[in-house]
């Protein structure tokens, strides 16, 4: 019992890192099942950040409503750049969500109030491993659920073919901005989390290295299923605690299993865990989103 | 201002050198190639090899650079974006497989020469400057840009004179057809990816002797400012895409002496956001048609 | 008159593909649209079902005007259609096709999902899924193979199935008898006449003259984007305009 809970102890920064990256998998993984390749959800991540630190600073916000109201400035931020972006299609819409998130990025660089390029610092430590794990099987189960349900199929049909969607009757436009905004307010969620754990945010915490890593885990996880941006997350996130003894070879070794998961295991790591009841959609890789 | 324009031109032909290689892997195979900042790295350090290790003057260490940026696009292809295209992989996939590589090769550099800012060994690059009236001028800036012309225009030549230039047209157009029409597919690719990552590479070596300094991370900032390029002179468009190269470096040379310098990124981005928000296909690219 | 379309016109930079053309489909009719390659039908039906838009001319649905609707409006009015290359949603299931073809008598049905509860709910689309995958040929047994992996013959029923899902007023079908054999395109006529028994209206393009003149009451006929022939197939065989626009092709005899 002491040896796990020395485990813990020593390890709880990463398994509030790995929850919190599964979470912005998830978001991530959303966005990619309606059929949008995203590559913003780090900027709203930073901006749920950001907003729950500052209203817990400045205005002593309770840590719930803090973090919902980081959540919710992310998913309002989405709102006009979802509207604005949902016609583009496949690269054009990953460099202007890339975009959009550098320019969030700049900004939060240049406003005083976030404390600039030094980043805020001496955010208390208020998110315990069960928020951020309660988060994620609430996030996790009811993703899992609306796949069954009309949107879910709506969004299923919007990936296949906008075309064919619209002519059965779905509002391609509605249900794609529904999608990208949910993403943003998970991400939101997942960056207030993240503020109150890790101490200390700056803006290049939310840039492009971390939307593509986002990316990574959700891709390499398998888009079918809810589980393979937690696989992806949860690998990606853990390899480099374990590959501590490798020192200075641990970004080539994670370099090589990227490349040969994602050369040899179309479907991503989901394929070792293929479930029967999931083998409609499971057929699905990433083939029909970019 | 004379020398702010200067600046600008020298700005505008780095990006150009290194945007060129980028557009020509996605008009000939619609991939995003995440690597090419990385052999815009990898040939500056291999110009520092040359030149610190085997203590070889930097003509010799220029082209020796190249060739090799070169000959690794090609094992670039082989590795990491052949394997998907045989089996039919989203563009997506190609994009993560060129990370991965990228990992990959920045460690490998850094474990040699560290991640930090290096300089070559004194004297070995060329710098001379000259005057024009009150203005001092670097003259490698003023190489680069006549070499980054030239070569311009070399590349038009051979895409639209030659068997092989054809056969890249080709391929863009219509790669089952071109197939199909007897275009060596295979040897069109691997001329694709050495040419690309040459220029890539040359790019590289000529930035970090403009400013004498290399570090591991130096394409970075040049990746994300290729899509903005890419994106304003119009995605595949090769041309476009010398011109987007252009436009941003002026822009950004102008946007320094009006914004702040935690801004002047956002200049690329503004622009680029701007650009697709208004007018996806830019200036020279081709509408993509939603057929049914 | 169920639908209406009155000096339709549509422009494609300097090719007019549709050229004012009027037509008229009363309810409970079958409508036969034919013309050679280019003539114009399936842009035609996509400015009926919205999913290009009109430069000029109106269309009207039972007396309202629909011209600037976009595609799914179109189908909550209860326009169904099918599509030339077939269109079905490859990575789904058969019944999940169809499902989606249900969309617009579905209510939205999230919450009920989060929370667990017996399979009530879903029930009866689900039953009316199976219900037209058998109608139209593809056996409830096969509800669960993915679309993709489908014969084309299979994906094109399939098409129609899912198009019927939406209990449609107007059934549009885009050649469907395209590479079928004549088995198939008799169960496909069969098919048919037992939509327009229960009271569909159907607008059928095909290049299967055969099937057109056996179940349209009336035949429209294209040329270069205009009208050049309305009548009862009877009439449009002898009309000698429309055997010199197929002049060469396959026969109007």
């Amino acid at each position: 019992m002491d040896a796990v809970l020395d485990f813990f102890r020593t390890y709880s920064t990463t398994i509030a890192i790995i929850g919190v990256s599964a979470l912005l998998a998830l978001s991530v993984w959303l966005t990619l099942y309606a059929g949008q390749l995203t590559l913003g959800n780090a900027a709203f991540m930073g901006v749920g950040a950001y907003v729950s630190a500052l209203l817990g600073r400045h205005l002593d916000t309770p840590f719930p409503v803090a973090l919902f109201l980081g959540a919710v400035s992310a998913a309002v931020l989405a709102l006009p750049l979802g509207a604005i972006v949902f016609r583009l299609r496949g690269v054009y819409l990953a460099i202007a969500t890339l975009a959009f998130g550098e320019i969030v990025r700049v900004i939060l660089l240049a406003t005083p109030i976030t404390g600039k390029g030094q980043g805020l610092n001496g955010i208390p430590p208020k998110t315990e491993l069960w928020h951020i794990y309660l988060s994620l099987a609430i996030v996790a189960y009811v993703l899992w659920r609306v796949q069954g349900s009309t949107i879910g199929r709506a969004w299923a049909a919007i990936r296949e073919d906008e075309i064919a969607s619209a002519s059965q009757g779905i509002a391609v436009g509605r249900h794609k901005l529904a999608a990208f905004v949910i993403g943003a307010l998970i991400a939101g969620w997942a960056g207030g989390l993240s503020a109150h754990v890790t101490f200390s945010i700056d803006p290049s915490d939310f840039g492009f290295a971390k939307a593509v890593q986002v990316l990574v885990f959700a891709v390499v996880g398998g888009i079918p299923n809810v589980l393979g941006p937690i696989l992806g997350a949860g690998l990606f996130t853990a390899l480099p605690e374990l590959l501590r003894p490798l020192k200075d070879y641990r970004d080539i070794f994670q370099g090589t299993i990227l490349l040969l998961v994602i050369i040899y295991l179309p479907r991503g790591l989901v394929t070792f865990v293929e479930v029967r009841r999931t083998r409609q959609l499971s057929r699905i890789g990433a083939a029909d989103v970019a | 201002m004379a020398e702010q324009l200067y600046n600008a031109v020298f700005i505008g032909s780095i990006y150009a050198l290194f945007a060129l290689g980028f557009a020509l892997v996605f008009s000939v195979l619609d991939i995003l190639n995440l690597a090419h900042p990385t052999v815009f790295m990898l040939g500056a350090f291999i110009a520092l090899f040359v030149i610190g290790t085997l203590g070889l003057p930097w003509f010799v260490a220029l082209p020796i650079a190249v060739l090799v940026t070169g000959l690794f696009g090609i094992a670039l292809d082989r590795v990491a974006f052949a394997p998907l295209r045989r089996r039919g992989a989203p563009a997506l996939s190609s994009m993560i497989s060129s990370l991965a590589v990228t990992l990959i090769v920045v460690r490998l550099v850094e474990l040699r020469y560290g991640g930090d800012f290096i300089t070559f060994p004194a004297g070995a690059v060329p710098a001379f400057v000259f005057r024009v009236g009150d203005a001092t001028f670097e003259g490698i800036r003023l190489a680069i840009v006549v070499l980054t012309i030239a070569l311009m225009v070399v590349l038009t030549y051979v895409l639209r004179r030659t068997q092989l230039g054809r056969d890249l047209r080709a391929l863009a157009e219509n790669p089952r057809a071109a197939r199909l029409l007897g275009v060596n597919v295979d040897r069109a690719i691997a001329a694709t990816f050495f040419v690309s990552s040459a220029l890539g590479g040359l790019a590289g070596v000529l930035l970090a002797f403009a400013y004498n300094t290399l570090d591991s991370k130096m394409g970075v900032p040049l990746e994300l400012r290729a899509f903005t390029v890419m994106v304003v002179g119009g995605m595949g468009s090769l041309p476009g895409a010398v011109i987007g190269a252009y436009i941003l470096g002026f822009g950004e040379v102008a946007s320094l002496v009006y914004l702040p310098t935690e801004l002047r990124d956002a200049f690329a981005f503004g622009l680029l956001f701007l650009v697709l928000v208004l007018r996806p296909t830019g200036l020279l690219g081709q509408k993509s048609r939603d057929r049914v | 008159m169920l639908l209406e379309t009155v000096g339709l016109t549509k422009r494609f930079g300097g090719v007019t593909a549709v050229d004012r053309v009027d037509l008229s489909i009363a309810e409970g009719e079958a409508l036969g649209l034919i013309g050679p390659n280019g003539a114009g039908k399936t842009t035609l039906i996509n400015l009926i079902s919205g999913v290009v838009r009109a430069d000029g001319g109106t269309i009207r649905l039972a007396g309202s005007d629909i011209t600037r609707l976009p595609a799914h409006r179109l189908a909550a009015l209860g326009i169904a259609r099918t599509f030339q290359g077939v269109r079905v949603f490859k990575g789904l299931t058969v019944q999940e096709n169809v499902l989606v073809g249900r969309h617009t008598c579905m209510r939205t049905d999230v919450l009920a999902r989060i929370v667990p509860r017996p399979r009530a709910v879903s029930d009866p689309h689900r039953a009316l899924a199976l219900a037209l995958i058998d109608r139209v040929g593809l056996g409830r047994r096969r509800a669960d193979a993915l679309a993709g992996e489908l014969p084309y013959g299979d994906q094109r029923r399939l098409e129609i199935a899912r198009a019927l899902a939406a209990e449609p007023r107007l059934l549009i079908l885009d050649e469907p008898a395209a590479g079928m054999n004549p088995t198939e395109s008799a169960a496909l006529r069969a098919l048919i006449g037992g939509l327009l028994l229960e009271g569909l209206t159907i607008l059928l393009i095909e290049h299967d003259v055969r099937l057109v003149m056996d179940t349209c009451q009336r035949v429209a006929v294209l040329n270069f984007g205009r009208k050049i022939a309305d009548a009862t197939p009877a009439e449009i065989q002898r009309d000698p305009a429309v055997r010199e626009a197929y002049l060469g092709t396959e026969a109007v005899a």
